[in-house]
């Protein structure tokens, strides 16, 4: 097939990126080839736009075993074992197919992990959708929430790992860009690590899983352009997962582990088998021959076009010591998955492959990976943002504050989301010692005494109007609510959910962000050793707010936490931290801003990073001290929606807040380092506290069925009965999601 | 007690049903693979919760064809105990071995819940040690949990004093609220609820033990349990 500049434009290279190719091959690359380049070369497979930003991560540490550029993470927890773990996103196809985009984006994440030797043991989720009431788009949205939260409860159900938490935004910008990031985490012994790097000239190359149809082609570059009106036909481009088979892979592949017999694997995900032999080829600096004719496949007439870029889910690609093929066959034939040498390791560097006794291609490894583009695109402008400093004019003075908590934890963001995670198995393997509505949630490693807290975060309304301060807010809260738990951060994953990073004003948001997370990662002490960027969440030149994604890893001796609610009534509470500094132009970034007053403006909150980790300190000291009886980090919402968050329907609290100005702002201001804390012995805390510098102000107790919020004027300010409190955050999302008509 | 935890394709509670019977009850538990057609020297099987077979045509449907279901049977039929939990339950409604069947959940969602269930029946090899109308908290996770039967079956059920567990609040719509029965000669009983996820304080209850310790006092060589 002759290659013209349609062609080119087509698999979305540019002129300029194509003759880069003609220039590393020394000639016109075959059609299979161009095909090759396109994925590997695409924003998805080649961070092309934010790999000189990523450069500013810090990614090493004294947890560290292994940082970034291998399939997952990796951790030390002591006593010989280790985490591998990840973020990825499967924003694109959970848009165009939610149900199958969402269950694929499970599957290709455990991939990653397993693919280490590790097991998965935890699976977290961040979500972001449109506003499920109430906007045209609204009745396609519900839609979309259910098919993700099926497929995520589909595939990780029937695997048998258990989705342990995470978080679920609406915003109106995610209504055509809904992002779907998934989180896992699975441990394995150091010694038992594995890794993609292809060795030993003569070792087979096998593959192993499922057979490779016409599923998913293109799927990476579909990943790495807008959306258009045309994007729904790209329905076939989405994978369809098959968790069963992949349960079944599991096992096999750590079994097949265990003979010794293997010495490189790497899971086929985005582009295929493609990647995974480029990728296993380049890191070990060999080369890789592969032969298509002997690829197991599920229809006939695949062309090899067809074969290298098709993202069939399932699969794996690995090198074993020649001559011991036999003993890696045995596993996979007891668990009765194909098994098949389809090549051999070469010493020259090149990716060759060959189809009905021709080679379709032969490039050098390094060029489809070092060699990928790389820009410094333009973003010497301020970020994208449209929202005023100041307040619009016209805000009134609230005149219901018990009317507006009731809506605010009835409101979407902040509602009690039991609907989702009942619907995911969170306790499979037995692990779970803090399971979804905790503020992090732990799983313990049974064969260690040390327990995994893991938390996700992210605020896309804070970093749209500072995209910086958003991103290290991101950081903190994480690490505020491993801390919460008792847990000390040690290691981050992030998920970069942006759009178009062609737009300089996009690029800068991108910078700004990466830069943000760099220096608050630096300073929690939390390197990141993976992660993902996903760009082009754009729909007809309408880009989603920039919305970094966090996740953060802590460590913890196994115990039970202490738990969010209250858990008897007189109990002290303490508000450690103190209660924050809230004006005008911060409270416009707030949840009462979007939900009460429907508004967006100012700024996100003034987040001190010193401050906030002696505030991590104190908690921990205190759970060590053994006097916290409940615990709850204070977010969205504020203070008021922490109380309401802790009361149980018989437990609720009496509570002094003092009002210099605005009550709204103390009550729901967002300002970071505060906790909620429970306690018998107030003294002690307030003394721990103090050996930290942090104030701790004592704001009240808990008691029966009522929550009351007073200010220090004596003013009632708030008076709810708990169980319209439970009732209101409990009923909300499945009734939300019952509307008929918007 | 030595149990044999059936591994089918799929099954992904085997773990943890054998780490409740080795570490939580310290006692014994060894896995059996599905084309295992002998069961080799063991007291007691367990068929485990999970997903053989993908689920695939129906829950169950497929694994009760694995060749270690004959000797499943052949235990069975023998007098040993049998206790099939959630997946475990679907297959030995399929293979025949209790009545009824297992649909999909009255809101047609996957639920996984700590719910309360109220002990129906203490003259079990499987319930002994629990009191008439105990109650325990045990998680349920499954997406075909709705327990079925025609009128005359769940009478007989009742009449025969083979319902095991009733859900205090039913999550599923599963008829006259049945969480597990017993087959008729009382040593196969199947039951929706996991009680191997409720067997570690950690995990938030230890109400499971009971299940464990009953079958445990009902061997013939029984250690007794210290409590």
């Amino acid at each position: 097939m002759k290659i013209t500049p349609e062609l080119i434009a087509q698999h979305q290279l540019t002129i300029a990126e194509y003759d880069k190719i003609v220039t590393l091959l020394g000639r016109e690359p075959t059609y299979t080839e161009l095909g090759i380049f396109s994925v590997m070369w695409s924003e998805h497979c080649s961070y092309k736009s934010s790999r000189i930003h990523l450069k500013k991560l810090p990614t090493t540490g004294k947890y560290v075993v292994q940082g970034p550029g291998e399939n997952a993470g990796v951790i030390g927890i002591g006593g010989g074992w280790v985490v591998a773990f990840k973020i990825e996103s499967h924003n694109h196809p959970s848009y165009i197919e939610p149900f199958q985009g969402a269950a694929t984006g499970v599957g290709g994440i455990l991939r990653d992990i397993f693919t280490m030797g590790a097991r998965p043991i935890a699976v977290m989720d961040s979500l972001r959708f449109g506003p499920i009431t109430g906007t045209p788009e609204s009745a396609h949205n519900r839609r979309i929430v259910s098919g993700v939260i099926g497929g995520i409860a589909h595939y990780g159900n029937c695997f048998g790992v258990p989705t342990v938490g995470g978080e679920c935004i609406f915003e109106d910008c995610y209504s055509a860009n809904p992002l779907v990031n998934v989180f896992a985490l699975g441990v394995c012994k150091e010694n038992e690590i594995f890794y993609a790097r292809a060795s030993g000239i003569g070792n087979p190359v096998i593959y192993v899983g499922a057979k490779t149809g016409r599923d998913g082609i293109h799927g990476a570059s579909m990943a790495s352009a807008e959306f258009t009106e045309e994007s729904k036909q790209k329905r076939p481009n989405v994978q369809v997962g098959d968790p069963f088979l992949e349960k079944l892979l599991l096992e096999a592949c750590l079994e097949a582990m265990e003979t010794g017999a293997i010495v490189a694997i790497q899971d086929m995900g985005a582009a295929g088998l493609t990647s995974s032999s480029c990728e296993m080829g380049s890191r070990g600096s060999v080369g890789i021959d592969i032969d298509l004719d002997l690829v197991p496949q599920r229809e006939t007439g695949m062309t090899a076009y067809e074969m290298l870029l098709s993202e069939s889910q399932e699969r794996m690609l690995l090198v074993a010591e020649k001559g011991r093929e036999e003993e890696v066959f045995r596993v996979f034939r007891k668990w009765g998955l194909d098994a098949v040498t389809i090549g051999v390791v070469t010493p020259d560097g090149n990716l060759r492959v060959r189809h009905l006794g021709h080679v379709v291609a032969e490039i050098p490894n390094p060029a489809l990976a070092d060699e990928a583009p790389k820009y410094d695109r333009p973003h010497n402008v301020k970020p994208h943002r449209r929202a005023p400093l100041d307040p619009p004019a016209g805000i009134s003075a609230p005149t219901d504050l018990s009317a507006d908590l009731l809506r605010l934890i009835a409101s979407s963001d902040l509602c009690s989301k039991r609907w989702i995670w009942e619907q995911y198995d969170y306790m499979v393997r037995t692990n779970t010692i803090a399971g979804p509505g905790s503020d992090a949630a732990v799983v313990r490693v049974k064969e260690t005494d040390t327990s995994i807290a893991m938390s996700l975060d992210g605020n896309g309304r804070y970093c749209y109007l500072d995209p910086r301060e958003g991103a290290k807010l991101a950081v903190a809260e994480c690490c505020r609510n491993l801390a919460t738990t008792g847990a000390i951060p040690v290691a981050a994953t992030n998920n970069l959910n942006f759009g178009n990073p062609e737009r300089p004003e996009i690029m800068a948001q991108l910078v700004e962000a990466v830069e943000g997370i760099a220096e608050a990662c630096r300073f929690f002490e939390t390197p990141i050793t993976g992660g993902n960027v996903s760009l082009y969440n754009e729909t007809l030149g309408e880009g989603i707010y920039p919305t970094p994604v966090l996740g953060i890893i802590g460590l913890m001796k196994t115990a039970a936490p202490a738990p969010v609610r209250f858990v008897r009534e007189g109990a002290e509470l303490l508000l450690l931290g103190g209660f924050g500094a809230c004006d005008q132009q911060r409270f416009g970034s707030s949840q009462y801003a979007k939900v009460v007053l429907g508004e967006l403006w100012g700024l996100p909150p003034q987040l001190d990073m010193d401050y906030e980790r002696r505030v991590h300190d104190a908690i921990r000291a205190m759970i060590e001290a053994g006097i916290v009886e409940s615990a709850h980090d204070l977010s969205d919402g504020g203070l008021a929606a922490a109380l309401a968050e802790c009361c149980t329907s018989e437990i609720g609290a009496r509570v002094t807040v003092p009002i210099a100005d605005r009550p709204e702002q103390a009550l729901f201001g967002e300002s970071p380092s505060r906790i909620l804390v429970g306690t018998g012995d107030a003294a002690r805390a307030r003394e721990i506290a103090a050996k930290f510098g942090v104030e701790c102000p004592r704001i009240g107790a808990t008691m029966k069925v009522r929550l009351q919020i007073g200010s220090d004027t004596h003013k009632m300010l708030i008076d709810l009965s708990t169980s319209d409190l439970t009732q209101a955050s409990e009923t909300s999302l499945p009734r939300l999601l019952q509307t008929q008509h918007d | 007690m030595k149990a044999g935890v059936i591994v089918f394709p799929g099954s992904n509670c085997d773990h943890d049903a054998w780490y409740a019977v080795n570490e939580n009850m310290h006692d014994r538990a060894e896995f059996i693979w599905h084309d295992s057609t002998s069961l080799g020297d063991i007291d007691a099987v367990i068929l485990p919760g999970g997903f053989s077979y993908g689920d695939y045509l129906r829950c169950g449907a497929i694994a009760r064809f694995s060749p270690v279901m004959q000797a499943v049977k052949k235990f069975a039929a023998d007098g040993g105990l049998v206790l099939g939990i959630c997946n475990g339950f679907q297959i030995l409604v399929e293979a025949g071995l209790l009545p009824g069947a297992l649909l999909r959940n009255r809101e047609l969602k996957f639920i996984c819940r700590e719910v309360c269930l109220s002990t129906d029946t203490t003259a079990s090899p499987f319930t002994s040690r629990l009191n008439k109308g105990q109650i325990l908290r045990i998680p349920i996770a499954h997406g075909e949990g709705q327990y079925f039967a025609d009128e005359r079956t769940l009478d007989e059920l009742e009449s025969e004093d083979r319902v095991a567990f009733r859900y205090v609040e039913n999550p599923n719509g599963s008829a006259r609220s049945i969480a597990g029965i017993l087959s008729r000669e009382r040593n196969v009983m199947g039951m929706m609820p996991h009680p191997e996820r409720a067997c570690d304080p950690l995990m938030g209850s230890t109400d499971g033990m009971g299940v464990f310790e009953s079958m445990l006092a009902s061997m013939p060589t029984a250690v007794p349990v210290l409590s």
